[in-house]
């Protein structure tokens, strides 16, 4: 676990180096600010608009980490031609794997805390109040759906060639599945067979990230938490889907000539 | 040369508008789903998707509870999910907004004192308004709810205003505006001369069809139906109200033609004849 921790850590740092989430950050903060200084028919307490748009842009903008972040880190370390050495030292290719993952993913954890903290700050100044377990919820359920796609980006950069086509193809399943990924079943039941069953297997076999998405209307609309029982199921679920990805990442990585 | 002038005044103005030079025509696409929108946020996040069926929300229900439009709205709208298709769907239920509340009646909370949370549909009917000008039901729904829950009659009056700059003589909006002089700014003579600027304006929407069949009770003449026996049976209720019976009972004549309850007018008539206010 040492040397998982060891690449982690050199991942988080090589990381907050970069100017990503800088920029995404002070863009969300702009955008919103300004968005949040309208006022509508001299009304000084309307919010919601605001905490929609901004929710949105966290979504965007940690996929955006999330996906960019992981895509290159596998092509960065066969292009810098540091793989080698790395795979020489007492760490095996499974370690890098999940070294990479947690590394990753722990930035999109830091990411997403900053994004949340302000987000609660935004929606204080004008609701006077902190629903403080709705967005321990939402934000712990962001945190895990992003674990997801950071496994499925590490799988993707060693399968497809370039980090330019791991990314979009990740972008491209990631925004399919936010938008109509709840609602495949009902495509299929309109269909006929085969497409009927092959549609009924996507929709069961594709990772739930809408759930977690769709728990933004019920943050921006003011709704009680969700039952901790719900919460802890889906994280589960989301877990698995990060293991299966992982596990497939590193199958694949045992056997990949590295030279 | 006048008709020539008149459409250079009229594109001259819309060009004039941001969202209709950037989209043209297609903002109204968009009006209308910043419409919907609005419509979602008065039910919290609780409403059908394009996927879902949306019978019961056909005529969005933060207009259709104004009383100002027709409604189409068919079927149950407690259960426009139906029944969840799979355990997935039962599961992702527990994430989402999953109950039918409207904002004006408390929200999710169910809590009656927060009714002026309804405030949070205005930024999107503003938006709408923007977009297409040319929707009158866009700055009803704004007025009504400003006027009402929010108890904003001067910017209700600001609103009807702009729409009127943009649909010059709309009767729903000179009624919605008289209203306002009437019931807000208790302000009887000034409401009497807009309740009757939008009479003038209503037999002049139309003027090649006829009243009689403008007035004729069918799902199609709804609108010119109500608008019509809303103007006479306000100006009935202000005629009533500074205790000239007799103008009050003629204006509830005329607002019997297109009432589909003539009764209760006939009682109100009746009510007048005998000296009861």
């Amino acid at each position: 676990m040492r040397n998982v921790f060891a690449v982690a850590g050199i991942v988080i740092k090589e990381l907050y180096r970069r100017k990503d989430f800088y920029v995404l950050f002070i863009l969300t903060i702009i955008i919103c600010l300004v968005m949040g200084s309208i006022t509508v028919f001299n009304d000084t307490d309307i919010i919601r608009y605001v905490k929609d748009l901004c929710l949105l842009l966290i979504w965007v903008s940690s996929l955006i980490i999330a996906i960019t972040t992981t895509a290159r880190q596998i092509p960065a370390e066969k292009e810098q031609r540091t793989l080698l050495p790395l795979l020489a030292k007492p760490l095996s290719r499974t370690q890098l794997i999940f070294g990479k993952f947690l590394g990753c993913w722990v930035v999109c954890g830091l990411a997403l805390l900053c994004f949340y903290i302000f987000f609660g700050a935004l929606a204080a100044s004008r609701e006077h109040h902190w629903p403080l377990l709705n967005y321990a919820q939402a934000a712990f359920l962001h945190w895990m759906a992003l674990g997801v796609i950071v496994a499925m980006s590490l799988l993707g950069s060693l399968v497809f060639a370039a980090p330019s086509s791991n990314s979009t193809i990740c972008f491209s399943i990631v925004a399919a599945i936010l938008c109509i990924g709840r609602y495949l079943d009902l495509f299929a039941v309109r269909m006929q067979e085969p497409g009927r069953s092959l549609v009924y297997s996507i929709y069961y076999a594709l990772p739930p990230l809408e759930i977690p998405f769709g728990l933004r209307d019920r943050i921006i609309h003011d709704w009680p938490p969700v039952d901790w029982p719900s919460v802890g199921l889906l994280a589960l679920y989301l877990l698995a889907y990060m293991l299966f990805f992982l596990i497939a990442a590193c199958l694949i990585f045992r056997r990949k000539a590295v030279n | 040369m006048q008709p020539r002038f008149q459409a250079m005044e009229i594109a001259r103005h819309e060009s004039n508008i941001f969202f209709i030079r950037i989209f043209g025509d297609s903002s109204r696409i968009f009006a209308n789903a910043a419409f919907t929108r609005a419509d979602a946020y008065y039910h919290s996040g609780y409403y059908p998707t394009i996927f879902d069926n949306n019978e019961a929300f056909k005529t969005p229900h933060m207009a259709e509870d104004t009383g100002a439009v027709a409604s189409h709205n068919e079927g149950e709208e407690t259960a426009f999910m139906g029944q969840p298709r799979d355990w997935l769907d039962a599961f992702s239920r527990r994430f989402i907004p999953n109950r039918h509340t409207h904002l004006d009646q408390g929200g999710p909370a169910d809590d009656l004192r927060s009714s002026s949370q309804v405030r949070e549909i205005l930024p999107w009917l503003d938006l709408a308004t923007q977009m297409n000008p040319q929707d009158i039901r866009t700055y009803l729904v704004i007025s009504f709810w400003l006027r009402t829950d929010l108890n904003q009659a001067s910017e209700a009056e600001h609103v009807l205003r702009g729409g009127l700059r943009e649909n010059p003589g709309n009767p729903q909006l000179l009624f919605e505006l008289g209203r306002i002089y009437f019931e807000d700014y208790h302000d009887p003579a000034r409401a009497r001369s807009i309740y009757e600027a939008g009479v003038r304006s209503w037999a002049l929407e139309k003027p090649k069809i006829p009243m009689v069949v403008r007035l004729k009770y069918d799902n199609s003449t709804f609108d010119d139906r109500f608008v019509f026996e809303q103007l006479e049976v306000h100006l009935a209720q202000l005629e009533g109200s500074l205790g000239n019976r007799e103008a009050a009972i003629v204006h509830l004549e005329q607002a019997k033609l297109a009432s589909p309850d003539s009764d209760a007018l006939q009682k109100m008539i009746d009510q007048l004849k005998q000296g009861h206010p």
